[in-house]
């Protein structure tokens, strides 16, 4: 029988440790999320021996085991709780080389819990450029661990640390600290009242929001010795902790480890005289925007172009090829159109990332954070806040989870609340097929295209909304905390490009699905509405021919009669019909209001919507480009896409707050309702007002 | 007292005190003990937020929490 042992990998931030774990698993890994919660759980396996598999989960980076976020908590949690089927037989904590003296106070908590714990420090290829030389026979004995060296980099040292893995039992368990040192009285009175539990799991629950078992936090709060020590109290104690932890550090490396600044060769300083330069570094991160930008709006339009046509031929063959019949229709008509409308977004989203994680990756974001936090301070936001504000050009979600590494509340409150402002990739296929519709082709100066520019203005239009919210959001919100900021300076990596693709892979692929499975949904949703109704719907033919008795159609024109009129007398045509009074001012008809409507799902839905309704019923395949253009304003006959009713729609997809997912992500973040739906409210007030100012005026 | 707000770059010096309440955890988690090693290494616009080596470890805090850091200047 082959054995699976626990195995779990923990580090600071910047270790290389999700490299290692992709070393280690492959494509065996599972991203997924923790339950209930948002944190990503990354997991998989790894054979260490002929009889001997590992089950390796990655977890959240963190500096320490006081955890100040979601993230970090997740880790504190699995190490305090044996029953968690995830617990770890064995822990491996991964260092940095040039960071050894942080990354062990990290280490020697681990230790402290008595779970096996092995000392992988990675990046020792640096080890000689960088003058650093380590005894290690020595610090092995200091610290009660085996140590290996690895490079993730140039994947060595891998074998090594596969070997102590397997033999984990012969670990020792002593502590680093005897961490009733840190406050003999008050750890000899938790001894006391829990005479069975390690004293230092009980310290963790004591200073830390996590439950231990059936040790429940409330519980040991109840019990009366617990109760003399005040917050701030413990908040000493808890530097003590790690001013003791660092002392015996401090004392350990002092003894084991040399570095010969001299002879080290330093790039880090170089790159930083200029990336963070007063004027060049703001040069070069505009440049790098420029780039991202040009990637997603024009290269990506290559392979969009492919998708688009191959989904249309897609649908034409399964029209001609299937047998006809309800199931045919539900797939041609609803199904097709609809997923077509997600799949198109893939390159635009696969670039964003690649990109995201290249400047993570290579250490340059933290860079930006540094430059841009004093502008970002002005608007009540902070350096941090570019990241979620940038990813928001691809999508709102990610973005809002990027927010976590903002300590201070208000900040990160403000940023989440603005970022779906900010123009995301769902939002650019409804803005292209009505600018494409109602502006004209010509150019300005015969040099900027009027599409082109127009799709800048709505880009710049959603940064501006984000920001001056941002803005009147910190006048008027009067939140207290303590404004305090530390951002790590990583050393520039080239970035690898296997995590690289595992990353883009991953964050495609829970786009594409999450957002897919909405999207499909609602186009079987409205296929459904769309194809039957109560009353005169099922009358419709005889209607019809009566009501066409003295025209003398022909049978075409009948049958495009005959088509409209069971549209309008359909469940959607009804729902649509109550509606319209409501859109009708802002220059749309009762179809472009059920794709408003269905758009508050996810606004990528408003194409697919507008497919699945003009479709049904029609056999012809015509682009929904050539659709929308010929529909007519019934109540003046001109064209119902004008210039007017154009930017009026445009300008409602700038601002409404159209996104469940969103919505649902907020909620999470902010653990409450009250923001999402404050949200919802004004940015869908907003959008309305303005998009029926534009209206009237241009009517 | 001089504080970190007030280094110039390229100085090294080494942390005395703090001269606030409550000193955030994770600023110590970082290294930023008395008795450590801080160099500054770069600036942003307006002397915020600065760029700093501390213990070791390269981080960057604002200003605000750098002038309640007092320092004594390592001279050479």
């Amino acid at each position: 029988m082959a054995k699976q042992i626990n195995v779990a990998l923990i580090g600071n931030p910047n270790t290389g440790k999700s490299s290692v774990f992709n070393i280690l698993t492959g494509l065996s890994q599972k991203v997924g999320n923790y339950p209930g919660i948002t944190v990503e759980k990354k997991q998989g396996t790894c054979q260490l021996e002929r009889n001997l598999k590992a089950h390796i989960i990655d977890l959240p980076g963190t500096y320490s085991l006081n955890a100040s976020s979601l993230d970090e908590n997740v880790v504190i949690e699995l190490l305090l709780n044996k029953k968690d089927k995830d617990y770890p037989d064995v822990a491996v904590v991964i260092a940095d080389i040039e960071n050894l003296k942080r990354n062990l106070l990290l280490f020697t908590q681990i230790k402290d819990l008595r779970i096996p714990t092995i000392l992988a420090i990675n990046m020792a290829d640096r080890m000689k450029r960088k003058a650093i030389s380590l005894n290690i026979k020595e610090l092995e004995e200091k610290l009660g661990t085996k140590i290996v060296l690895i490079s993730s980099r140039k994947k060595t040292g891998i074998e090594a640390l596969k070997n102590l893995i397997s033999n984990y039992n012969s670990l020792s368990l002593t502590p680093c600290i005897n961490s009733s040192k840190i406050a003999p009285e008050y750890f000899k009175r938790l001894q006391k009242t829990f005479p069975n539990q390690d004293l230092y799991k009980l310290w963790l629950v004591v200073t830390q929001d996590v439950n231990f078992g059936k040790l429940n936090r409330k519980k040991i709060n109840g019990i009366q010795p617990f109760q003399t020590e005040s917050k701030p109290n413990l908040k000493r104690l808890q530097q003590k902790e790690t001013i003791a932890r660092y002392l015996f550090i401090n004392d350990t490396l002092k003894k084991t480890l040399s570095i010969d600044s001299k002879n080290a060769k330093d790039l880090r300083s170089r790159f930083d005289k200029v990336l963070t330069h007063k004027f060049w570094g703001y040069v070069i991160f505009f440049a790098v925007l420029l780039l991202i930008f040009q990637a997603i709006f024009d290269w990506s339009t290559y392979p969009m172009d492919f998708i688009d046509n191959s989904f249309t031929l897609l649908s034409e063959w399964l029209k001609n090829n299937l047998p006809p019949g309800v199931f045919s229709n539900l797939i041609t008509e609803g199904i097709i159109p609809g997923l077509g409308g997600i799949v198109i977004f893939i390159p635009q989203i696969a670039f964003l990332f690649l990109f995201i994680s290249i400047l993570e990756e290579s250490g340059y974001m933290s860079r930006v954070v540094f430059l841009m936090d004093r502008i970002m301070r002005r608007f009540g936001l902070s350096g941090k806040s570019v990241v979620p504000l940038v990813s928001g050009t691809a999508c709102a979600i990610p973005a809002i989870m990027a927010t976590r590494n903002i300590e201070n509340w208000k900040e990160r409150l403000i940023t989440i609340l603005v970022t779906p402002f900010i123009t995301c990739a769902a939002r650019l296929p409804v803005y292209l097929i009505i600018i494409s519709l109602v502006i004209p082709e010509g150019r300005l100066l015969g040099i900027i295209s009027l599409q082109g520019l127009t799709l800048l203005i709505l880009y710049g239009l959603g940064f501006a909304a984000a920001i001056i919210s941002a803005y009147i959001l910190d006048k008027y919100l009067h939140i207290k905390s303590k404004s305090f900021f530390v951002v790590e300076m990583p050393n520039y990596k080239l970035p690898l490009l296997k995590n690289v693709g595992i990353t883009v892979l991953e964050k495609t692929k829970s786009f594409v699905f999450g957002a897919g499975k909405i999207i499909l949904a609602i186009s079987i949703i409205l296929w459904v509405m769309g194809s039957y109704g109560p009353g005169d719907f099922n009358q419709a033919e005889e209607i019809v021919l009566k009501q066409t008795e003295q025209q003398n159609l022909s049978q075409e024109e009948l049958t495009i009669k005959l088509a409209s009129f069971k549209l309008e007398n359909s469940y959607i045509g009804i729902v649509g019909k109550f509606i319209e009074p409501a859109v009708r001012p802002l220059g749309y008809d009762w179809k472009i209001g059920i794709a408003l409507i269905s758009s508050f799902a996810a606004r990528e839905v408003f194409i697919g919507t507008l497919a699945t309704i003009y479709s049904v019923g029609n056999d012809e395949v015509e682009t929904i480009k050539e659709r929308m253009s010929a529909e007519i304003n019934p109540s003046n006959g001109a064209p119902l896409f004008n210039l007017a009713s154009g930017i009026s729609l445009l300008l409602f997809y700038a601002f409404a707050m159209q996104c469940m997912s969103t919505l649902a992500i907020v909620k999470r973040e902010t653990n409450s309702w009250k923001w999402p739906l404050w949200q919802l409210l004004l940015m869908t007030a907003l959008a309305y007002i303005v998009a029926l100012a534009a209206y009237q005026i241009l009517k | 007292m001089l504080s970190i707000a007030s280094l110039k770059i390229g100085q090294r010096a080494v942390i005395k005190d703090f001269s606030v309440d409550v000193v955030p955890l994770k600023l110590l988690e970082m290294g930023c003990l008395p008795g450590n090693e801080v160099t500054l290494i770069q600036e942003a616009p307006f002397k915020d937020p600065l760029y700093l080596t501390i213990n070791g470890s390269h981080l960057a805090i604002r200003k605000e929490m750098a002038c309640k850091i007092e320092i004594e200047l390592i001279n050479g």
